[in-house]
């Protein structure tokens, strides 16, 4: 394969090469936690209620069972916020004398099989004295309704707030108030592969290496060295293959505190593969929100003014690194979305209760907030007689740098070009005159829009905003070649599936002339790569390959340097491409590999004006980019079952420039599925004792082929202003549009009923009962009869 | 439960001669006796399909299926379908339409597609996307799935 660069006019940015990551995973060559033998496998004991106190657990005879009692001088986690009336509140590696949700991890149960274990957890007898609980946040608010940290005193763990100055009037004056009553039900990732841990002693040096489904290796080992009081050089964190995160995997689980205290304890391997259940009980869930808005407009239909309130329920506990705050806190921050109005009153609120702690999943609230404001803008376009295009029209954002109303910078990009781009492409007129004929055979057809922003590649600045005890948002790459001329880069990010190997490659590629396939990416080790923040917030193509350029810039300066020695030619006759040095215009050259030896082993040659060795870093820490998006979807509901079929999705998206077309089509791909499916299908149901009922893939429904239409993408290229390789970043656009277009167009195919469905996901039993309580009504009025029950 | 009976699982044409207690299913036996690790359990209750393998040519979940069941049939894994060096087609074409991401339902996919296509080479769309609704993928969307399945299906049918 034949390298190019920098000057012939090919790069390989831009390009959709295959994926270097494929190979061994299409051969079963992949590497995944659960894969690795060990001496010893743990099986937690969850607590079966809600909240309780523990009162005994009884062991088998002989049987290694450990509990809270056993882990002297471990702390508990502890996830910290100095803003926004935050209430710190410990979450104790194993439940010590107080349960708070069904499915904390009581016990550690270990034998020398999974299956052994499980034998023993079936023989333990855990008492436990039920105590009231409550499982929805509006209940946990209540006065009187049980306290579930009394750090955190009316269950408020957060309370966020902004009010721009003369909103009141501004309000007072507004010709209309729209509102919007959105709930948003609880999810779960899901990601394939469920959370596994595998953590061994290394007797030799004392050290622990603690191999783990993470998305954050260098912040577990912070966080467990410090629960554990270990020195952090004694643990190294592997996150080998690990197969899908979508955010549930960046949180530290107790569970893997546990395996590292176990290793050192018993001095060997000890590893948990959690089940799908545990997974669905336990592994973290996201979006359990209420949202109240309210949209003040002038005469013509211009947003003026936006009044919020939002509850996110956050569980028991608040989730380390991010902290509960990251669902609320975002929705505060990003709610007014890519709209132009300068009057904004927002309150936040992260509420305790007695269900799974809440972590950060694909989206962070983005799902929901652009679900309530894009269900406004089209209440607004009905109240206002327009199109719901008309609306977006006259509210997008066009001018940039833009400050939001609530202080977000957005860098240049595609708002109203992408809206258009897409409804040029779905052929909206065709389409009404599709719905009208098929409404006369009563069948439902419905057409929705989502135009939003995706806040992508935000670095310290950002996080520091919220406040957070740990504040990510750099990273670092090294960049090396060895003495045989071969290139590695090092990296602090953690992907996992995302295909980042391929894209760093790339830009590595072009500025040193090497092709993609001959350069190394190494991750997920903290023996190996560079403290990093890993991968998560669509942040790693921008700031991992921003560092990664960097990197690659340096090393590129320093090739150039060592073969204008060793080529006696000025260094801006060098061009480097074919994995060689060339001076222009001659058929003089110096390959790679032998300006590598050189560097290492000849390096009294330069003189002493060239450092030994080829090895440069790039830290790369933005301010964050703002891609951007209109989805479209096409649905036709069934009303006598109140199935929903999506039979269209268009998107026409702008994530700046463009690294690897074919990666970049597959995470909007991928993200428009779990929005579909958030849309639709999945939800987490805790019945009133706090029980959960959806613990299986058969009741918990992430979509199939079957639930995803074809996906039809338009691209356009805004180059960001804020990124060294101008590209944005896109990993959650396709998850934060799909909710939003596809109830939009549940209610357009509903709206000759007068059925409003402002609730996610829009299950057939929703919309059912959303048609029969619209179709009461209506014979109610026809008849003059008051609504029975 | 502890008794271990001992079998025979012929699998990619190896034979392997094991004892397992009657209780372990035919996905553990797979991973951990015969040391395949290519084949991965996802939900062990017979929805996600990421263990799909192929027992006697047929699409299994080897996670619904108890090892002792599996005595002396021919079981087909990830690992079997590369010869010597050379990827099988469909997993070329997962490749060449980025039909994964992380890579975890891959392997289930891979034998679904392969079963379904061996047994049915003229399948149409719409029944192929049927058959392929039975895993779930969460990276993907599926798009790019459906489209390397259908492509190989094209070469293996020699057009």
């Amino acid at each position: 394969m034949t390298a190019h660069t920098k000057g012939s006019g090919m790069t390989w940015v831009g390009r959709a090469i295959r994926r270097l990551e494929d190979p061994a995973l299409v051969t079963g060559q992949g590497r995944f936690t659960a894969d690795l033998p060990a001496q010893y496998w743990v099986r937690f004991l969850r607590s079966p209620v809600a909240a309780g106190r523990i009162e005994s657990i009884k062991a088998p005879q002989g049987a290694l069972v450990v509990t809270a009692k056993d882990l002297t001088g471990v702390k508990p986690i502890l996830a910290v916020l100095h803003k926004f009336a935050y209430r710190p509140v410990a979450q104790p590696i194993l439940a010590a004398g107080e349960v708070r949700f069904v499915g904390e991890p009581v016990a550690a149960v270990v034998a020398s099989s999974e299956a052994e274990a499980e034998d023993i957890l079936d023989d333990i007898e855990l008492v436990v004295g039920d105590t009231k609980s409550v499982i929805d946040a509006r209940a946990a608010l209540q006065d009187g309704a049980p306290q579930i940290h009394k750090e955190a005193p009316g269950n408020v763990i957060l309370d966020g707030r902004i009010k721009t100055p003369d909103f009141d009037t501004v309000w007072a004056g507004a010709h209309r108030i729209v509102t919007m009553e959105a709930r948003s039900r609880r999810q779960n990732a899901t990601p394939m592969e469920p959370r596994a841990g595998h953590a061994a002693y290394d007797a030799p040096t004392g050290r622990v290496t603690l191999t783990c489904t993470t998305q954050m290796p260098h912040v577990m080992r912070t966080a467990i060295a410090d629960v554990l009081g270990m020195p952090e050089s004694d643990l190294r964190v592997i996150a080998p293959d690990v197969g899908g995160g979508f955010g549930q995997k960046m949180s530290l689980a107790a569970e893997y505190v546990v395996l590292v205290w176990l290793a050192r304890k018993l001095k060997s391997s000890v590893a948990w593969t959690e089940d799908r259940r545990e997974n669905l009980i336990a592994g973290f869930h996201a979006r359990d929100q209420y949202l109240t808005l309210q949209g003040a407009f002038d005469e013509d239909a211009k947003l003026i003014a936006l009044k919020t309130d939002i509850i996110a329920n956050v569980g028991a506990y608040s989730c380390f690194p991010t902290t509960c705050g990251v669902e609320p806190l975002m929705a505060m921050a990003e709610m007014p979305g890519p709209y132009d109005f300068r009057h904004y009153d927002a309150r936040a609120r992260g509420v305790l209760t007695n269900t799974c702690t809440m972590a950060p999943y694909r989206g962070v609230s983005r799902p929901t907030i652009t679900f309530t404001l894009e269900r406004l803008m089209d209440k607004a376009a009905r109240a206002f007689g327009l199109d719901p295009v008309d609306i977006r029209r006259r509210n997008l954002i066009g001018k940039f740098p833009y400050v939001s109303v609530a202080g977000l910078t957005f860098d240049e990009a595609s708002y109203k070009e992408t809206l258009e781009m897409a409804v040029k492409a779905i052929d909206l007129p065709a389409f009404r005159a599709r719905q009208r004929d098929a409404r006369k055979q009563s069948r439902y057809l419905g057409i929705g829009f989502a135009t939003f922003s995706e806040r992508t590649g935000y670095g310290s600045p950002a996080f520091a905003a919220r406040g957070m005890e740990i504040t990510p948002g750099w990273e670092t790459v090294i960049l090396s070649i060895d003495p045989s001329g071969f290139a590695e880069a090092r990296i602090g990010a953690s992907p996992h599936g995302q295909g980042l190997r391929t894209a760093l490659a790339q830009i590595i590629a072009d500025e040193i002339g090497v092709a993609p396939q001959m350069i190394r990416v190494v991750h997920g080790d903290t023996d190996r790569a560079p403290y990093g923040w890993g991968t998560f917030a669509s942040r790693s193509l921008v700031i991992s390959g921003g560092a990664t350029s960097i990197a690659a810039q340096k090393v590129r300066a320093k090739l150039i340097k060592i073969a204008s020695h060793m080529l006696e030619a000025s260094p801006g006759d060098i061009v480097l491409e074919d994995g060689a040095a060339k001076v222009a215009g001659t058929d003089r050259s110096v390959s790679i590999a032998k300006m590598a030896r050189e560097a290492y082993t000849q390096t009294h040659r330069f003189k002493g004006e060239i450092d030994p060795g080829i090895s440069e870093t790039g830290t790369y820490d933005p301010p964050g980019t703002f891609s951007n998006a209109c989805h479209i979807a096409v649905v036709e509901v069934d009303v006598e079952t109140g199935r929903t079929m999506v039979e269209r999705y268009l998107v026409a998206e702008d994530a700046g420039r463009i690294i690897n077309p074919m990666i970049a089509e597959g995470q909007v791909h991928g993200g428009i599925a779990q929005g579909i499916g958030n849309a639709l299908l999945e939800e987490i149901v805790y019945d009133e004792s706090g029980g959960i009922l959806t613990a299986t893939l058969a009741d918990y429904l992430p979509p199939t082929a079957h639930e995803i239409p074809p996906i039809e993408l338009h691209h356009r290229e805004t180059p960001s202003t804020e990124s060294i390789t101008k590209a944005k970043g896109l990993g959650e656009g396709g998850t934060i549009g799909a909710p939003a277009a596809v109830v939009n167009a549940i209610n357009d195919a509903l709206a000759p009923f007068g059925v409003e469905i402002d609730e996610i996901p829009a299950t057939p039993q929703r919309v059912r009962a959303a048609l029969r309580s619209a179709l009461h009504s209506a014979h109610s009025r026809a008849s003059g009869n008051p609504a029975g029950p | 439960m502890t008794e271990k009976t001992p079998i025979t699982l012929t699998v990619n044409g190896r034979n392997y001669t094991i004892a397992v207690e009657p209780r372990r299913t035919l996905a553990d036996a797979i991973r951990e006796d015969c040391g395949l690790t290519g084949t991965h359990i996802g939900c062990e209750h017979g929805v996600c399909g990421a263990c799909t393998v192929l027992v006697d040519g047929e699409p299994v979940r080897s996670c619904l299926m108890f090892a002792a069941q599996a005595d002396g049939k021919q079981i087909r894994t990830v690992e079997g379908l590369a010869k010597d060096g050379e990827l099988h087609v469909m997993q070329q074409a997962f490749m060449d339409h980025h039909g994964l991401q992380c890579g975890f339902c891959t392997p289930g996919f891979l034998m679904l597609a392969v079963g379904v296509l061996e047994r049915e080479p003229d399948i149409s769309d719409e029944d192929l996307l049927d058959v392929l609704s039975s895993n779930l993928c969460r990276c993907t969307g599926y798009q790019n799935i459906v489209k390397a399945v259908r492509a190989a299906a094209k070469e293996m049918r020699g057009q």
